[in-house]
């Protein structure tokens, strides 16, 4: 059963191949912005590699862009096409490949969906990835003499500072890690002694945080040591302290700002999609309103104003099956030679004609 | 006495239109770019406008915006005069428009220069705006509780962090002003009152820094307080402790910053003034050449194109006296009339 029958003259049939070429080109933009924005999410997990585990996967990154360059080659290839499709010699060559070349765009635009969902899914295993990673960056902080993770307390410091955060969950995991370097510890004094036989590993663990957990918008300069302690400060109660020091966890804060980008890239990756698949669509419909001309025009009738119709199932089956939209069949009703062709498309019979 | 003639067969003539049209679209695209770069430069110059005494400085970016966009329209014009140029119907109803035109355009492009040479020249008044700026931040870090300058504190903290300094000239400077309020000072306590006794004013003065001075570079905890005190930390020598804090001041951090701006955005827009000079200079020729071509009867003959007519005083005056008439600097004397010369009462 025939769906939105249109007819197609030749001004008509031109203009469709202008605006489906238009819209290749406009494609291969949109190819080259998924690229850019694989490249800048690569970019951005290497920034801050110290502080993920160590299988941190860059496998989403390569996705997009691996989806980037063969959607620019798919879009190059199909806009060429659509450039030799008005002129029947030139189209003669790229006809038998024409079949494969619609199953190939099914393909990506499957491949695309699963890309952008990935993209949203992503989030999780990053969240178990980040946690680990920070666990592990506070316990080295205090290791600026070991080489290979010298640079630890620095990375932190600047990270703390940028994303506005302190520690894993709260300030709170700094007091359960010694975060002094022992080269910095006069092991002969009371004080020290004391916190060191406090606890089971010796080790020095204080109620304080490093500095960069202060909070600029503070109206007091900042306490970071004796942060428990309400009687070390004059006019300080620690449980009402709001503006002191930052009160988010810094795996909450990188969380959000990656998932703030991969959320981005996801919806820009779809939006991708839908405009691949309207192509697509507008491709098929093209390809069937000359492929008459084509059979015809060896019938020499190029001459007449031949009306031809085609079946735009445009929102129907592009949304709900994106197989089926591009594999498209057609049969003739008669083959008079005349004015009046019509040109029905079943899609019933899909597969069985394409394969 | 004419200046720089030259011969212009027909075919110079138009490949001389030819380039210049093109030349002119690229300088309207620079002039674009001159108007971009003095915003730029402004909205940096506002972003730190807190520790800024004043805004003399901000005559370099306004300037680059009115040269951009008068840029605009004079190249707009170019490429619609050498487009009439090889048509010589058309190119005689530029003629009235030529002479005030290239006046606006030379006066437009010497701004252009003299703007550069103001980036640079102005950096001793940039300095001074920022010394004085900076004092007054330091001075009101422990104002928060104060309308007009509850931010200060918030604004110095997140400009010493950017810019990775300490103070005004160097990190001594928070020695010698109260930069804790005495909402948070004890003043029960012996060790405040002691220090409030030890100076003058009155003012609770120590030897630490807020914690914005802090370099994370540094392998151990930030010591902030009682700086000059060796014995007061482990292991710490005062006079050769490097990466403790930002050891520079935040008056050359920020002027370093402004001048590395005003030196990148000079470099551009001095090639950007070649490129008009340059548009101007073939306009010039172009005018001249066809000037020779009006009123006759083949086209396509060869013409001679020159700079300036009279020699470069005299053009000078020709324009000036106009404008000097127009001020009332200069007498005017009508002949065959009673003048309008002022003479001295006698």
């Amino acid at each position: 059963m025939a769906l939105l029958v249109v007819k197609f003259d030749l001004k008509k049939r031109v203009k469709l191949a202008q605006t489906v070429w238009f819209m290749y080109w406009f494609a291969v933009l949109a190819g080259i912005l998924v690229l850019s924005l694989g490249l800048f999410f690569k970019i951005e997990l290497r920034k801050r590699s110290e502080l993920m585990d160590n299988n941190e996967s860059h496998f989403l990154p390569n996705v997009l862009i691996a989806m980037g360059l063969i959607a620019c080659g798919i879009n190059a290839f199909g806009g060429k096409v659509c450039y030799d499709s008005l002129d029947p010699t030139k189209f003669a060559k790229w006809k038998p490949m024409l079949k494969t070349f619609l199953v190939f765009c099914v393909g990506f635009n499957a491949l695309l969906i699963v890309t952008s969902l990935l993209c949203f899914i992503m989030r999780i295993p990053l969240q178990f990835t980040l946690a680990e990673g920070l666990k592990n960056g506070m316990k080295y902080y205090k290791d600026t003499d070991t080489p290979g993770r010298c640079y630890m307390k620095r990375t932190l410091d600047l990270m703390q500072m940028e994303f506005r955060c302190c520690g894993n969950d709260n300030y709170r995991d700094w007091f359960e890690i010694q975060w002094v370097s022992n080269r910095y510890l006069d092991f002969s004094a009371k004080e020290v002694k004391d916190r060191i036989g406090s606890n089971v590993d010796g080790q020095y663990l204080m109620d304080g945080v490093p500095f960069s957990c202060c909070n600029p918008s503070s109206p007091r300069p900042c306490i970071q040591y004796q942060m428990t302690n309400n009687s070390a400060h004059y006019s300080y109660d620690h449980y009402t302290e709001e503006l002191n020091v930052w009160r988010r966890g810094c795996r909450d804060a990188l969380l959000s700002y990656y998932g703030g980008i991969m959320n981005t890239i996801g919806a820009l990756v779809l939006l991708v999609t839908m405009l691949e698949v309207t192509i697509s669509c507008l491709l098929t419909v093209f390809i069937q309103s000359i492929h008459i001309v084509l059979q015809n025009c060896f019938l020499s009738e190029i001459s007449d104003t031949l009306k031809r119709t085609a079946n735009l199932s445009l929102s129907l089956f592009c949304f709900l099956s994106v197989s089926l939209s591009s594999t498209h069949t057609y049969t003739h009703t008669h083959t008079v030679m005349g004015t009046n062709r019509q040109l029905l498309v079943f899609p019933s019979d899909l597969m069985s004609r394409l394969m | 006495m004419v200046v720089m003639k030259m011969k212009f067969p027909f075919q110079k003539r138009v490949k001389l239109a030819q380039g210049l049209w093109l030349l002119s679209w690229c300088a309207t695209v620079a002039g674009a770019t001159t108007f971009t770069l003095g915003c730029l430069l402004k909205t940096e110059l506002r972003r730190r406008a807190e520790v800024m005494a004043n805004t003399d400085i901000h005559i370099v970016p306004n300037t680059l915006m009115i040269v951009g966009l008068a840029s605009l329209g004079i190249n707009y014009f170019a490429s619609k005069i050498c487009q009439d140029a090889l048509d010589a119907g058309r190119f005689p109803r530029w003629k009235n428009f030529l002479k005030p035109y290239f006046a606006v355009s030379c006066f437009f492009t010497v701004l252009m220069l003299l703007a550069i040479i103001m980036s640079y020249a102005m950096k001793g008044s940039l300095e001074s705006s920022l010394k004085a700026g900076l004092r007054n931040g330091i001075r009101f870090y422990k104002d928060t509780d104060t309308p007009g300058r509850c931010f200060q504190k918030q604004n110095i903290d997140r400009l010493q962090m950017e810019f990775q300094c300490c103070g005004n000239n160097d990190f001594r400077d928070w020695f010698e002003i109260q930069w804790i309020s005495n909402r948070y000072l004890d003043f029960s306590s012996t060790e405040v009152k002691n220090r409030i006794k030890s100076n003058v004013d009155g003012r609770y003065l120590v030897d630490g820094v807020p914690f914005s001075c802090c370099n994370p570079s540094s392998p151990r905890p930030c010591i902030q307080y009682r700086l000059t005190n060796n014995s007061a930390h482990y292991n710490y020598d005062y006079q050769t402790e490097e990466l403790n804090i930002y050891l520079r001041g935040c008056r050359e951090a920020l002027v370093n910053y402004y001048m590395g701006l005003m030196n990148t955005i000079g470099a551009g827009v001095l090639s950007i003034f070649l490129l008009q000079g340059s548009v101007l200079v073939s306009l010039r020729f172009l005018q001249t050449a066809m000037e020779a071509v009006a009123g006759k009867e083949n086209t396509e003959i060869e013409t001679e194109g020159y700079l300036l007519e009279k020699g470069v005083k005299e053009t000078v005056m020709e324009y000036l006296d106009p404008v000097l008439t127009f001020l009332l600097l200069k007498n005017k004397v009508q002949e065959g009339t009673a003048g309008e010369t002022t003479t001295a009462p006698a």
